[in-house]
């Protein structure tokens, strides 16, 4: 067995299910997957959610993760955030011929041990070897089936007046632990990011409240980002307080280094939702149970004023208007 | 976090702000110089803050916004010279010349790479022996001494593939220039604090001394601003005229006398073109005749072609304090930060992006 990924790998022929067999159903084998048929059959029944997302994240190794546990945690996510419980995912790999195949097992067992800890198979997958140059080292591409409970009616179209911000933990640790790792840009730092499954801590909430409007996991663009979209598809204003969200020191400190503001830094396993408030402590106390909420707080409040927009409360006392990231100061970072 | 919640702290802001309130009853007109204190400003919410009493002008000290299109233009031929690795900071990437950014020159196949320091940009000199590479120096006093240190280092290495396009300009003399013209009348300026750490506090002092202008070198954290604007108010309120310091963390009057010494070694002033107020004398920086080989204009063969400004923007103006981004039609219609006109809306110290990102609420 070669030890790195040639064009070969991705023929179809001989050396393509020798991947395969040897190295990806060995760490990822499920009785549906190893059918190893054209498409994965299964029984379905009640409201379905379906995602599809693309993982390009570089380095494809950081500091509390790897492109592996990122591409099945943010397709649960995606799916948690409607309410949806996980159920199956495809993964499709786009492989830069010279990977160390060591690494790719790496990967590969980062994968089942993340989908064992959220509860979700990996059904179906794909294989293309492409030549140097034509990407970088691993792309992968999932998609993600769910099943939506009974009378969980989630969307980020629901938000109401009144509704409680509530944050599941610190904002911007994924971002800037990629960061740190990137070419030109290495700083050390005891940052890991972020990067989980919060399927089971959407079911805590969803267990403790029905009143749970919409839900969204702040990644690409930030909190400030996700926030102006809430407002936006909800028609509402939201009113936000500097003081109340949750910054680690290193966060903070490396983004005051390279000038960013950790409202646009990506997390990949926080989520912000917006609750009725008579339930929102509730929630909140639910949330700080899980270990992926324990940080949680509530940081704000929807409002009926200035609609579609996000205003925020200054640490000193004064309020600005945040907007959605422009452009993208930042690496690939998912 | 140390040495940054403590110039933070809503209490001694509010306490800050109060005073201020007490203390000012003479109409005043102060000035940030520094695009760094006008995103502190605006991000922050101080002017909400402030009694009527005072107004705030944001000046001309952001690098990006200042750099004429004719000086731009000459960076994006110079990245499409035939090998030539042109590095720059991130800032310098979107912005718009005559007929393309950085960017767009990127897009159509120039090698053109994002550094943090000079440090890197030497690096890249080192790793590509066979291709010139040539470091954007854009910048003020805060910047021009560490690109001269990585000159000095150059030639200490013998590396005979590093280039600086040196676009540096000088502070104290632009505000003099702004001063002199006459058209925006001030009765404070609030001292840029990163400038002032390299030139010292003394540098400021003709303009108290020679145009009546009370001066406060400032810091980036809002209680650094609020010191200054009370500092500024104390002046006023008591018809006095000084120049003081409210960055004592970070400036010293004589400044830092290493810092000024490389800067002069390699560079001597020489005119320079500001957007919006044409050229300027010995506002800017060239390379000394012993460093001429490092400079990238007479190393290289290009063509910048005919500057074209953008019509419509007023960021001229703007950086002249004559006018604010709200003047401006194009502000927030045609001109946003993801499709800017002007270079204020694109610089993360632009007076526009600062105006449209955290515009006040109300």
């Amino acid at each position: 067995m070669s030890d790195k990924i040639i064009m070969a790998h991705g023929s179809g022929g001989k050396l393509a299910h020798e991947l395969i067999e040897k190295t990806f159903l060995n760490a990822l084998a499920n009785p549906l997957l190893a059918k190893l048929d054209d498409s994965a059959v299964f029984d379905f029944k009640g409201r379905l959610a379906f995602t599809t997302d693309s993982y390009v994240v570089k380095p494809i190794f950081f500091p509390g993760g790897d492109i592996g546990r990122l591409a099945v945690c943010g397709t649960i996510n995606d799916l948690a955030m409607s309410g949806a419980v996980p159920l199956y995912l495809s993964l499709a790999f786009i492989i830069e011929e010279g990977l160390l195949r060591d690494d790719l097992i790496r990967i590969l067992t980062s994968i089942q041990a993340t989908s064992k800890e959220a509860g979700v198979l990996i059904v179906t997958g794909d294989t293309k070897v492409v030549d140097r140059g034509s990407a970088d080292k691993l792309f992968i591409n999932t998609a993600g089936l769910g099943l939506v409970p009974n009378g969980v009616n989630i969307s980020g179209s629901n938000a109401k007046p009144g509704d409680k911000v509530i944050l599941s933990g610190t904002m911007g640790d994924h971002g800037i632990a990629v960061m740190s790792q990137r070419e030109g840009l290495i700083f050390s730092t005891l940052l890991s990011s972020d990067c989980a499954p919060l399927n089971g801590l959407v079911a805590d909430m969803i267990e403790a409240s029905s009143r749970i409007h919409a839900m969204r996991d702040p990644t690409r663009g930030g909190l400030a980002t996700t926030l102006n979209e809430l407002a936006a598809q909800s028609k509402v204003g939201i009113r936000i307080e500097e003081e109340k969200i949750p910054v680690r020191d290193e966060v903070r400190g490396a983004c005051e280094m390279l000038g960013l503001d950790p409202l646009y830094v990506a997390n990949e396993g926080k989520l912000v939702a917006l609750v009725g408030p008579e339930d929102a402590e509730a929630v909140l106390e639910k949330m700080r149970r899980n270990s992926y909420g324990r940080e949680a707080s509530i940081i704000g409040e929807v409002r009926q004023d200035h609609p579609g927009r996000v205003v925020m409360k200054t640490r000193i006392g004064a309020s600005r208007i945040v907007d959605m990231l422009v452009g993208d100061p930042l690496p690939r970072i998912c | 976090m140390k040495f940054v919640d403590e110039f933070r702290s809503s209490e001694l802001a509010q306490g800050l702000v109060r005073s201020i309130q007490h203390h000012s009853t003479r109409r005043a007109r102060f000035m940030e110089f520094c695009g760094g204190h006008t995103v502190t400003i605006m991000k922050h919410g101080i002017r909400q803050l402030l009694p009527p009493t005072i107004e705030m002008l944001s000046g001309p000290g952001c690098p990006v916004c200042v750099t004429d299109n004719a000086d731009l233009d000459k960076a994006v031929a110079l990245a499409h010279v035939p090998g030539v690795i042109l590095t720059t900071f991130g800032d310098m990437l979107k912005v718009p010349g005559s007929r393309s950014s950085l960017q767009e020159a990127r897009a159509d196949g120039a090698d053109v790479r994002i550094v943090y320091s000079t440090l890197d940009a030497l690096q890249i000199a080192r790793d590509n022996p066979a291709r010139p590479v040539v470091f954007l120096g854009i910048g003020f006093e805060t910047t021009a001494p560490t690109v001269a240190a990585s000159v000095l280092q150059a030639d200490q290495e013998g590396l005979h593939n590093y280039h600086v396009l040196s676009l540096h300009k000088l502070c104290p003399p632009v505000i003099k220039a702004l001063l002199d013209s006459g058209e925006v009348r001030l009765n404070g300026l609030i001292c840029p604090g990163h400038v002032s750490a390299v030139i010292g506090s003394k540098a400021w002092e003709f303009i108290s001394r020679e145009y009546g202008i009370p001066c406060v070198v400032s810091g980036f954290e809002p209680l650094d601003v609020l010191q200054c604007v009370y500092m500024l108010v104390s002046q006023v309120e008591k018809s006095e005229c000084k120049v003081e310091i409210a960055y004592r963390r970070g400036v010293r009057p004589e400044g830092n006398q290493r810092a000024l010494e490389l800067m002069d070694r390699v560079f001597e002033p020489c005119p320079a073109r500001w957007r919006g107020m044409g050229q300027v004398a010995a506002t800017g920086l060239r390379f000394r005749k012993t460093y001429q080989r490092f400079d990238a204009e007479s190393a290289f063969d290009f063509d910048p072609g005919p500057t074209l400004e953008p019509k419509g923007c007023i960021c001229g103006e703007i950086l002249r304090a004559v006018k604010t981004p709200r003047d401006c039609q194009l502000f927030g219609k045609v001109c946003t930060p993801a499709s800017p006109v002007g270079p204020c809306m694109v610089s993360s110290e632009g007076s526009c992006a600062a105006y449209y990102l955290y515009g006040a609420a109300e």
